[in-house]
C-alpha cells in the first residue's frame, strides 16, 4: 500500500474548478434544495414546534433551530457529495481515470474534490443563514463569520465521506454510513436540544463527535453570544479533516492505482 | 536538443514484472521504443496489454524491473511523464457532465492549459477528428465512432510527443477504422511516437513499425510485421472448405505444406503454392482462397487457437 504523505499543490484546484463548471450548469435545482429545504425545516419544526418550546437554553427556538441546521446541513452537503458524486466520478463515470491520464495525482483529484464538497457545503450554509436572517432568526451581523466555519464544516465531513466511497462496492453501501454515524449526530449533536440535558455518558460521547463542535462554532454567532473554546473547535474540525483526508487518499490510490 | 540514444528512446523497460497476489500478469517484459515510431503491443486477452500500459503511465506499480519514459523512473516520474503523454483508453471515460468542446477545454485544464492557446487548440482538434460542427453536442447524443474520434482529440490537447491508445478501434465500423488509421499515421508523419495495443492484425500491419507478440505476460515475438512474418510462417496460405477426410489424406500425400483444421476449414501454409493451386483445379466442389501469409497467421500459430477471456 501506498502511504507517502499526499502532497496538496495547486492544480488540485483543476479538480475543484471542473466541479464547479457542472454544477453552474444544474444551478436552479441545486439552489432550489438549498433553500428549499432549510426553508421547510425552519418553517416547520421552527414555527411548528417552536410554539409549544418558546425559549431553549435561552434563545428563540426558531434561533437554536437554524443555527444546528446551518451546521448539520453542512454536514449533510459535504456528506452527500463525497459519497454520491464522489463514488460517480470514481466508479460509473471513471472521471478519475481520465484524470488520473493527466499530470494530476490521486492526491490533487481527492484535494479538489474536498474543497469542492467543502465549497458546497458553504452554498448551503450560506442560502440557510440568508432564510433564518428573513425570518428574524438570526440575532447577530457576526453570523456572517459562519460562512468561512462552514467551508471547515464541510472539509471535516468530506474526508470520511470520501473514505466510505472507497470502500464502496455500490450506493448502498451509503446507507450504513449514514444509519450509524450522520443521522446520529443529526440526532444527538446538539441541533434540537443543548447536549448538556443529555445522560452524562452520552455527553462525553457526543464530545468527541465532529458536529457537536460545528454546533459550538455556528449557534453563539448567529444567537449573538460569546464564542468560547473557538480553537479546541475548529482544532476538531481540522484534525478530522485532516486524518480523513490522508486515508482517503491512501485508499482511493489502493482503489486506483493497481 | 543533443540527438543521443537517451534523447531518441522514448520508452525503455528492463525485466518490467507485474504480480497481482500470486498471479504473474507481466513477466520480465524488456523492449525498447525508439521516438517516431509506431511500436504495437499485440496479444490475446488477458495477455497484459493493458497492464503494461497502466505501467507506463504510472498508474500501475512495478512488482520488479525498470521503467523509464522520457528518461525518467516510473512510477516516480509519473506526473510529469504524463504531462507529455496523451491517452486513449480502451473503455470510453469522456466526462457526460459537459459538451464536446467543454470536454476538451476541461481536459486541457488539467495540463496546466488555458485562454486563448486552449481555444485555439481545441479548434484545430474538433477540425482533426470531424468534430467541428457538434462542438456543442453532449457527448450522449454522439455515436460509438464520434466518441472515438473525441477521446483521441482529447488525448492531443497537449502536443504530447507520446500517444498511448488501448485498443482504439475496438466495436467501429470500417469507414471509422479508416478515418481513424489515416489520422494515426498523420500523427506519425508529425513525428510523435505512438503506443498502440490492439487485437486487429490488419490494424498492426498497418501501422506499426514493431511491434510485440505478448501472451501470459511475457514476450514471445519481437519484430516488424514483416519480419515476423517471414520468421513464423509460410508465405503463402490456402483456406480450403467443404473438404472431407479424404482429401485431407490426399493433400497430405500430394502437397508440400503445412495443414491446420479449424471447423470446415483446412489452412495450408506452404512456400510453393503451384502444385496445390493445380491439384484444387480439378475439383470444382471445393471452394478455397488463396492469399499471402499475415500477420494473424503468425499472431494463431505462435498463440494457439484455443479460446482466451
Amino acid at each position: 500500500m501506498d502511504l507517502r504523505v499526499p502532497r496538496i499543490r495547486p492544480r488540485a484546484l483543476k479538480v475543484w474548478r471542473r466541479n464547479i463548471l457542472v454544477w453552474r450548469k444544474l444551478i436552479t435545482p441545486s439552489l432550489l434544495i438549498n433553500f428549499g429545504e432549510p426553508f421547510l425545516y425552519l418553517l416547520g419544526l421552527g414555527f411548528g414546534l417552536g410554539v409549544f418550546i418558546g425559549d431553549m437554553a435561552g434563545l428563540p427556538y426558531l434561533t437554536f433551530l437554524a443555527s444546528g441546521i446551518v451546521a448539520s446541513s453542512a454536514m449533510n452537503t459535504a456528506s452527500f457529495e463525497g459519497m454520491y458524486s464522489v463514488y460517480t466520478r470514481m466508479v460509473p463515470q471513471r472521471t478519475y481515470g481520465s484524470m488520473l491520464a493527466t499530470p494530476l495525482d490521486v492526491d490533487d483529484i481527492i484535494a479538489g474534490e474536498m474543497l469542492w464538497c467543502a465549497t458546497k457545503s458553504t452554498i448551503s450554509a450560506a442560502a440557510i443563514l440568508l432564510v433564518a436572517s428573513l425570518l428574524g432568526a438570526v440575532l447577530s451581523y457576526a453570523a456572517v463569520l459562519v460562512v468561512p466555519i462552514a467551508f471547515v464544516i464541510g472539509l471535516c465531513f468530506a474526508g470520511p465521506a470520501i473514505v466510505m466511497s472507497a470502500f464502496s462496492k455500490s450506493y448502498d453501501f451509503f446507507n450504513y454510513y449514514f444509519t450509524l454515524f450522520i443521522t446520529p449526530m443529526f440526532i444527538l449533536c446538539g441541533v434540537f436540544y443543548p447536549i448538556d440535558s443529555l445522560p452524562a455518558a452520552l455527553q462525553s460521547f457526543v464530545q468527541v463527535l465532529p458536529l457537536t463542535h460545528a454546533v459550538a462554532l455556528v449557534r453563539p454567532l448567529v444567537a449573538d453570544q460569546v464564542l468560547v473554546d473557538t480553537g479546541l473547535h475548529l482544532g476538531v474540525l481540522l484534525i478530522y479533516a485532516a486524518v480523513s483526508y490522508y486515508l482517503a487518499v491512501i485508499l482511493v490510490r489502493r482503489r486506483l492505482i493497481v | 536538443m543533443i540527438d543521443t540514444q537517451a534523447a531518441r528512446t522514448v520508452i525503455e523497460a528492463v525485466g518490467v514484472t507485474k504480480q497481482f497476489g500470486e498471479q504473474q500478469v507481466v513477466r520480465h517484459v524488456s523492449f525498447t521504443v525508439p521516438r517516431g515510431q509506431c511500436f504495437g503491443l499485440l496479444g490475446p486477452n488477458g495477455a497484459g496489454k493493458t497492464t503494461t500500459i497502466k505501467m507506463i503511465l504510472g498508474q500501475s506499480p512495478l512488482t520488479a524491473g525498470e521503467l523509464n519514459v522520457f528518461g525518467r523512473r516510473l512510477p516516480q516520474h509519473a506526473s510529469a511523464v504524463r504531462a507529455r503523454i496523451g491517452v486513449v483508453p480502451q473503455e470510453d471515460d469522456l466526462d457526460p457532465d459537459f459538451t464536446i468542446a467543454e470536454n476538451l477545454r476541461v481536459y486541457g485544464s488539467y495540463f496546466g492549459l488555458e485562454g486563448r492557446r486552449l481555444d485555439a487548440r481545441i479548434t484545430d482538434l474538433l477540425a482533426f477528428a470531424s468534430l467541428a460542427d457538434r462542438a456543442g453536442a453532449r457527448v450522449d447524443e454522439l455515436s460509438g465512432g464520434m466518441k472515438r474520434r473525441l477521446t483521441i482529440a482529447r488525448a492531443l490537447i497537449n502536443d504530447p510527443d507520446l500517444v498511448v491508445l488501448d485498443e482504439p478501434t475496438t466495436g467501429l465500423d470500417p469507414q471509422v477504422r479508416h478515418m481513424i488509421w489515416a489520422r494515426l499515421r498523420d500523427l506519425k508523419q508529425s513525428g510523435k511516437t505512438l503506443l498502440l495495443t490492439t487485437h486487429y492484425m490488419e490494424e498492426a500491419e498497418r501501422l506499426c513499425d514493431d511491434l510485440l507478440i505478448i501472451d501470459h505476460g511475457a514476450i514471445i515475438a519481437q519484430g516488424s510485421p514483416a519480419a515476423l512474418i517471414r520468421e513464423h510462417v509460410e508465405p503463402e496460405v490456402l483456406e480450403l472448405r467443404g473438404a472431407d477426410r479424404n482429401f485431407e489424406v490426399l493433400l497430405r500425400k500430394d502437397a508440400d505444406c503445412r495443414m491446420e483444421t479449424v471447423g470446415d476449414t483446412v489452412y495450408c501454409y506452404t512456400h510453393d503454392s503451384r502444385p496445390l493451386t493445380e491439384l484444387l483445379q480439378g475439383m470444382p466442389e471445393l471452394s478455397f482462397l488463396h492469399r499471402p501469409a499475415n500477420l494473424e497467421d503468425v499472431f494463431l500459430n505462435i498463440t494457439g487457437r484455443d479460446l482466451r477471456e
